[in-house]
């Protein structure tokens, strides 16, 4: 995983609360074996019209003025439904690299720490101040950064976010939680000894 | 209880038992998995992590795959062969198949006696059990709660972890009960408690907790019953949702495949009664339900919390305080094509699909088919019966079921996910209205613009005999 330290972006919102992971990336296109080209099917059928090509001008995501946005801003409960890591993978690819909610569903939150999109998570005032100004001012820059978990508003606001310990050192590492359990190994070792097997799927 | 005398929830004894180690201020616990279920759909990338990472599968005795999510329900052709016609579907079935031999994890591959939905097999074969951790690339990993396991779903690069190195990095969620009491009146089901609770609570009500459902209605349930209330618990934003095991579950577990014999069982039996949450054991939240106030459940909306007794209204935008939700409302009625105050009885529907990891089990089919005897599917509706797995499917067969609903009308497949999820070519048309049995009834779930309303097998049952939506209860009578 690569570093994250700072995101500085553009903002576009999607003022829709649950946000579940079918619309975020239907599942016809989860029969993929690799991780690439899924930005493209990120907001599908939210995206692009009947014919799944020609793209809604209606959609924010399509509008010119929020081309290269890379900060979304998003309802409450963000990547609701199914354990798809298809999710991040699509959203990176489609150049967002931090999501702005209320509250994320736990397991997409998890799934996008592990790929360095970052989950911000502010009140419900903020997240309205925030559709506000993405939908005033397109061009609004936010700077959100790891070390000190703030996202600095264009006046100058500083509004500290939450992000566990162990999570903010992987970002900010470009560690990957892998080798933290591999190096483990002996201690899982142990517990395996004093703990007997449960159920044999080879038997 | 604790050395100290301290009460303990049936969650944290489970958790404790499999904690390699705690967690700290510095990293989340370190949580040992003794059950890792696996499917052609999330698990490639896992499996090519490994592979570059030149890294082994820890425990291939500990893990289990079988195809389900992609594969078609098609029938067998003349040589007991499923054809898989989608190319990409096949080549990801043909990557599954090959990962798993090169790792050495027994697999159950399209067609074979033991493939189902990992989530019905599981169980079905013993290999899921009391006290157990359990986990899969599957959100609906919540459904082998119902036997007191902690189970719940994971992302691609966890399994990834979960295979290298048989443990999970885990913050300890918190404790949630749902008490459910009272007697079930006819005709309402564990699915229509589960549909209850998640309207009550909202999709995300359950975020950062693990439920376990409590209370003598839950108690009553059979085994496929309380895995379908367990199933849908990530539909309230819980990851896991577990319930005491008790005489039900071991009768369930006993004699099969994986499941101890002979001294091992008694060994077995005399630590999961030691299981169920002390008496006193504190939950950080605690929600109750009467069962005896509930009636068939039914979705009017496009996430499962927009839930209402089928005889009630669809609700108004306008009703609702929060600008938020007054939106999402909005939004979801527009998508369903429905009306504020609307009725949804009687409301026409073109399909209905009986299946998924919540309701393809042989009890649930048992009672649809109950239903469905001596009645025709109507001429309007196309009929979907997919059992969720092979076992399923021939136990079906063996008592006749499959024949009941082919004379019907209705369509008798093979074991899969099926419409569930619309991977495999089983799918809704744009605009169509489905009564359907699975768990998610977001928009496109099913078929882009397709519009599911999700409910219990014996209300899709009913709904299919009618032609639209409607009660069973004043159906039943005369059924035995």
């Amino acid at each position: 995983m690569e570093k994250v330290k700072r995101i500085r972006g553009s903002i576009v919102a999607i003022p829709v609360n649950d946000i579940d992971t079918d619309q975020i990336i239907p599942a016809r296109f989860l029969k993929v074996t690799d991780k690439q080209g899924l930005g493209k099917a990120a907001f599908c059928d939210w995206r692009y019209l009947e014919d799944g090509e020609t793209p809604n001008p209606d959609f924010v995501l399509n509008k010119p003025e929020y081309q290269g946005a890379s900060i979304l801003i998003a309802g409450n409960n963000f990547g609701c439904g199914s354990s798809r890591e298809h999710a991040p993978w699509a959203l990176l690819g489609a150049g967002i690299n931090a999501v702005i909610s209320t509250e994320f569903a736990d397991i997409f939150r998890n799934n996008a720490l592990k790929n360095g999109l970052l989950p911000i998570i502010v009140d419900e005032d903020t997240q309205q101040q925030l559709f506000s100004l993405a939908d005033e001012d397109p061009t609004t820059t936010l700077i959100a950064d790891v070390e000190s978990q703030t996202l600095t508003l264009p006046d100058g606001r500083e509004i500290r976010f939450p992000l566990d310990g162990f999570s903010k050192y992987c970002l900010l590492n470009g560690v990957d939680q892998l080798g933290y359990l591999l190096a483990l190994d002996d201690v899982v070792t142990a517990f395996e000894t004093s703990n007997p097997q449960r159920v044999m799927t080879t038997a | 209880m604790t050395p100290n005398g301290k009460p303990r929830t049936l969650f944290e004894k489970v958790w404790n038992s499999h904690l390699v180690r705690a967690q700290s201020d510095d990293a989340p616990a370190v949580l040992y998995i003794d059950l890792h279920l696996v499917h052609e759909v999330t698990s490639p990338q896992a499996f090519s992590m490994l592979r570059e990472r030149g890294l082994t599968v820890r425990r291939p005795d500990q893990t289990i795959g079988t195809m389900d999510h992609s594969t078609p329900t098609t029938p067998r052709n003349e040589l007991g062969v499923i054809p898989v016609s989608d190319a990409m579907a096949a080549r990801q079935l043909d990557t599954f198949t090959r990962n798993c031999r090169d790792f050495g994890i027994p697999m159950y591959a399209l067609g074979d006696e033991h493939q189902g939905i990992v989530h019905v097999i599981g169980p079905e074969k013993g290999l899921t059990q009391p006290g157990m951790t359990v986990v899969c690339g599957d959100s609906h990993t919540s459904t082998h709660g119902a036997f007191g396991a902690l189970a719940f779903g994971i992302g691609t690069s966890e399994v990834g972890h979960v295979l290298a190195t048989q443990t999970l990095l885990q913050n300890r969620p918190q404790t949630m009960a749902v008490n459910v009491n009272g007697r079930l009146g006819d005709g309402v089901t564990a699915k229509d408690i589960i549909l209850a609770v998640i309207a009550r609570i909202g999709i995300g009500g359950g975020t950062g907790r693990v439920f376990e459902y409590r209370g003598d209605a839950i108690r009553s349930l059979n085994m496929e019953g309380r895995m379908t209330v367990c199933n849908m618990s990530i539909e309230g934003g819980a990851r896991a949702g577990m319930i005491a095991p008790d005489d039900t579950t071991f009768a369930y577990i006993h004699g099969r495949e994986h499941a101890p014999s002979g001294a091992d069982w008694d060994a077995a039996l005399a630590n999961w009664r030691g299981l169920p949450s002390d008496d006193g054991a504190a939950f950080d939240k605690e929600i109750t339900l009467r069962a005896d106030e509930l009636i068939p459940m039914i979705t009017y909306g496009t996430n499962p919390g927009m839930g209402i007794p089928i005889d009630a209204t669809v609700p108004a935008p306008e009703s609702e305080n929060d600008l938020n939700r007054r939106i999402a409302l909005d939004k979801a009625l527009t998508y369903m094509d429905l009306q504020p105050g609307q009725k949804l009885l009687g409301k026409s529907i073109d399909v209905v699909f009986i299946g998924s990891c919540t309701n393809s089990r042989i009890t649930d089919l048992r009672q649809a088919a109950k239903f469905i005897k001596g009645r025709k599917v109507a001429d309007s509706v196309r009929m979907m019966v997919v059992p969720g797995s092979q076992q399923v499917k021939r136990q079906a067969e063996s008592e006749g079921l499959d024949r009941v609903f082919r004379d019907a009308g209705a369509e008798w497949r093979e074991a899969g996910c099926s419409m569930c999820i619309a991977m495999n070519g089983d799918q809704l048309e744009p605009g169509q209205y489905a009564v359907s049995t699975s768990n998610r009834n977001f928009e496109g779930r099913q078929g882009k613009g397709g519009r599911t309303f999700l409910a219990s097998p014996l209300t899709a049952a009913a709904s299919a005999v009618a032609g639209a939506v409607t009660d069973p209860r004043p159906m039943l009578a005369g059924l035995t």
